[in-house]
């Protein structure tokens, strides 16, 4: 298949290793990875802190960019489900009912890594090699926006050499919420320290989850208390195998996720 | 097209002045005192995590759980649609069987109504069943500036009566005190207690029985609120648990009700649904302990004078909004507030108003006017647990997001914020202008000098972030920018 990959505007920019991976994961499998050139962002920063007018050029950027792709892969819980409910939302309220409508189509065609790979490819073992301790974190728009269940888990379970450990209270938030972790700084904090012990107390080398902003969050937080556990994202624990461990998963801090 | 209704002037909102509805800081300025509350934070979390744990056991064991929670949303929807309609009927209703309806625009008209009512009886002091308009209203602080004595008789609600102390939750108003707390508070303030008084659950409660007892037998006059009014038949319900309720409902010669507008059912039957999502949402019980329903006065039998107050105090500005209207649905069970990380460790007083947690932050932002509220709605790490456990399916997260764009737009002057926003979606929708901003945030690889991440102390905005957490340091070049360099066009 011909998969657009959507890299997502902060991974992109932060945390290019996560596209990276993901390209590699799915060239692995045999597919045929292309990346446009003109993609941005899907626009939700925008829409989740009140400027949903601002986020209309954005979305019509990527409708844009995206025209014509066979099926568009995002390593994002969160940018994903807001490609699927809200884009065409924003785009109608003001107006641009063309645009709703092709985001709508588009939406179709838009899929989170681990759905895409579970549901789409029908395979959960990737052929990765992973010798780490890991527990998984469900970003919340993973979890209860796109519903992607235990995909992710499903995927991890099929990776050799890697031990997955049980995250108490997984499912609560980690506190990122976009704006939130700088507008409410001290209740976002509150909620990461909660869940950093939760992580810490799993004695796991590696916290992984679908969402590269949950983990900068996460990770910043572990990095800054020096604590050793780091996080990676769930496309490169999969794209890692015997012979192509990516150097990152050695030496890099907690915080490139 | 915008959703500005042109030619229509703008729907009276709360005022200001009476009631509880606006705070006095900002949300994230008295979450970070809450914060600070050990004490606070460890109650919180215990009560918080047990009566969700209870919820999720009886939702789980009904078969037809999502089938009731759509069938709850469909009713409130079809109520909202036709509201006027139904507030007539139950006019109608409840007149015919004795009782008399007065109509509140807002708080004031309100409390001046229940004031009037009260002081006609020649009484000195009412008796209060826990209800969430009063609170919204102010109707205590009224009636005791003419020197009327008000006693709540719920629990919970009379421990922050006696404690001098607001409510922090809709259901269990004093959810923030543990029982040691409880304890010095009926020690230092009820008359005649027992000194040797422990922080015993059942000494506790019998202290607060002896306390009330003498208050239900003398009381002339009773307030109370409605969880439901139904319009075919002009019956009021109240769903309790401890029976002080049905006390005050019984008792009393006068009865007073103050009913929120949208609390309006249109049949009887629809209790049926209701009945079942409210209980086992609200207190994780399958059936609650009392319900109470009357329709007007029946001679001989309880109260022999019934006044109905329907309330609206912003409510018809808030059926206005499209977006905004499905928080009229909310039946009040405090799910919302047992599953919300935010309010679990901020609180229900850093929302400043009688309504906390997830539904505080969409209902008193609309009652008010949302620039009276304006951190509430980001109050929110839109984690949308709220959503999930909403017996009406309220998509809270999306009316959160709608009012943040609403206080956005509300805007008269470009805030530093709006412009940073701005010139971000116009370099979003430029690819080449977006490609210079991301080499431009490779300038920050100059403030790290080759460490990973950047430094600690980096000025506001970033500062938020920067204090609990480190940030990467941008790295050499984009994914799309090496793709493509690799790859060609
Ligand atoms: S918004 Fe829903 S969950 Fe929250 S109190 Fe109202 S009915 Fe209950």
């Amino acid at each position: 298949m011909r998969v657009a990959l959507f890299a997502t505007c902060l991974v992109d920019t932060l945390t290019p290793s996560v596209a990276r991976a993901t390209a590699t994961l799915l060239e692995r499998l045999g597919h045929e990875v292309v990346v446009p050139r003109d993609q941005a962002c899907c626009g939700q920063m925008h829409v989740n802190t009140g400027y949903r007018r601002e986020a209309v050029p954005i979305i019509a950027n990527h409708v844009r960019a995206f025209a014509g792709a066979e099926a568009i892969v995002a390593p994002s819980g969160s940018c994903v489900a807001s490609i699927h409910h809200q884009q065409a939302d924003v785009a109608r309220r003001a107006g641009e009912h063309r645009l709703a409508d092709d985001a709508t189509e588009l939406a179709g065609r838009t899929y989170e890594l681990s759905q895409f790979l579970v549901d789409v490819l029908g395979i959960t073992d990737v052929g990765a090699y992973y010798p780490h301790r890991v527990t998984y974190h469900p970003t919340c728009h993973s979890l209860r926006l796109l519903r992607v269940g235990d995909r992710p888990l499903q995927l991890l379970r099929a990776v050799r050499g890697l031990e997955l450990v049980e995250l108490p209270g997984a499912e609560q938030c980690c506190g990122f919420g976009g704006t939130f972790a700088v507008k409410n700084a001290d209740t976002s904090t509150a909620m990461l320290t909660d869940k950093m012990a939760n992580v810490l107390g799993t004695h796991a080398e590696v916290c992984t989850a679908g969402d590269a902003s949950c983990l900068m969050h996460i990770g910043g937080g572990l990095s800054r208390l020096r604590a050793g556990t780091r996080t990676v994202h769930l496309a490169e624990i999969l794209a890692s195998t015997e012979d192509a461990v990516t150097p990152d998963q050695q030496t890099k801090p907690a915080v490139t996720a | 097209m915008t959703a500005v209704h042109l030619g229509m002037p703008a729907l009276p909102t709360a005022p200001r002045g009476v009631g509880h509805l606006r705070g006095d800081e900002s949300f994230p300025a008295a979450a970070r005192s809450a914060l600070r509350d050990g004490q606070l934070r460890a109650n919180l979390g215990h009560a918080t995590t047990t009566i969700r744990d209870k919820r999720a056991r009886v939702v789980d064991e009904l078969p037809d759980w999502a089938e009731l929670r759509e069938a709850g949303r469909a009713l409130k929807a079809a109520t909202m649609a036709r509201l006027d309609d139904h507030l007539e009927e139950l006019e109608r209703q409840v007149t015919a069987r004795g009782g008399t309806v007065h109509w509140a625009r807002d708080a004031n008209e309100a409390n001046e109504i229940v004031t009037r009512l009260v002081q006609a009886t020649g009484a000195s002091e009412v008796v209060k069943v826990k209800s969430m308009a009063t609170q919204e209203i102010g109707l205590n602080e009224a009636l005791e500036a003419v020197g009327l004595d008000v006693f709540e008789t719920d629990l919970a609600e009379l421990i922050v009566q006696l404690g001098e102390d607001k409510p922090s939750h809709i259901l269990v108003p004093a959810i923030h005190k543990n029982r040691a707390e409880i304890r010095e508070i009926f020690a230092r303030t009820i008359p005649g207690v027992d000194p040797g008084l422990t922080d015993d659950p059942r000494q506790l409660a019998m202290a607060a029985r002896a306390h009330l007892r003498e208050r239900f037998l003398r009381a002339r006059v009773a307030v109370s609120g409605a969880n439901f009014g139904i319009a075919d038949t002009g019956t009021l319900a109240v769903v309790e648990s401890e029976g002080n309720g049905r006390m005050c409902l019984t008792l009393p010669e006068t009865l007073i009700t103050v009913m929120g507008i949208e609390k309006v059912v249109p049949t009887w039957q629809d209790l049926e649904v209701f009945l079942q999502l409210l209980p086992r949402s609200s207190t994780g019980e399958r059936m609650n302990p009392y319900t109470s329903t009357w329709a007007g006065v029946t001679p001989g039998d309880g109260p022999q004078e019934f006044h109905l107050v329907l309330l609206d105090n912003g409510r018809t500005a808030v059926l206005a909004d499209e977006v905004g209207r499905e928080a009229l649905h909310c039946i009040r069970c405090s799910a919302c507030l047992n599953v919300c990380p935010v309010y679990e460790r901020a609180g229900g007083h850093s929302y400043g108003s009688v309504y906390p947690g997830p539904i505080g932050a969409i209902l008193s932002p609309q009652l008010t006017g949302v620039e009276d509220n304006a951190s509430l709605p980001y109050a929110s790490s839109l984690c949308g647990a709220c959503y999930d456990v909403c017996p009406v399916a309220i998509d809270i997260p999306k009316i959160l997001v709608h009012l943040r764009a609403e206080h956005v737009e509300a805007q008269q002057r470009v805030t530093p914020e709006a412009a940073a926003f701005r010139a971000l979606s116009t370099a979003m929708s430029r690819p080449w202008l977006w490609h210079l901003t991301q080499r431009a945030s490779r300038l920050g690889r100059l403030i790290a000098r080759g460490r990973p991440t950047l430094p600690n102390a980096l000025p506001p905005p970033i500062s938020g972030w920067t204090r609990s957490r480190d940030l990467p340091t941008p790295p050499t070049s984009t994914f799309v920018e090496s793709w493509t360099r690799e790859h060609g066009r």
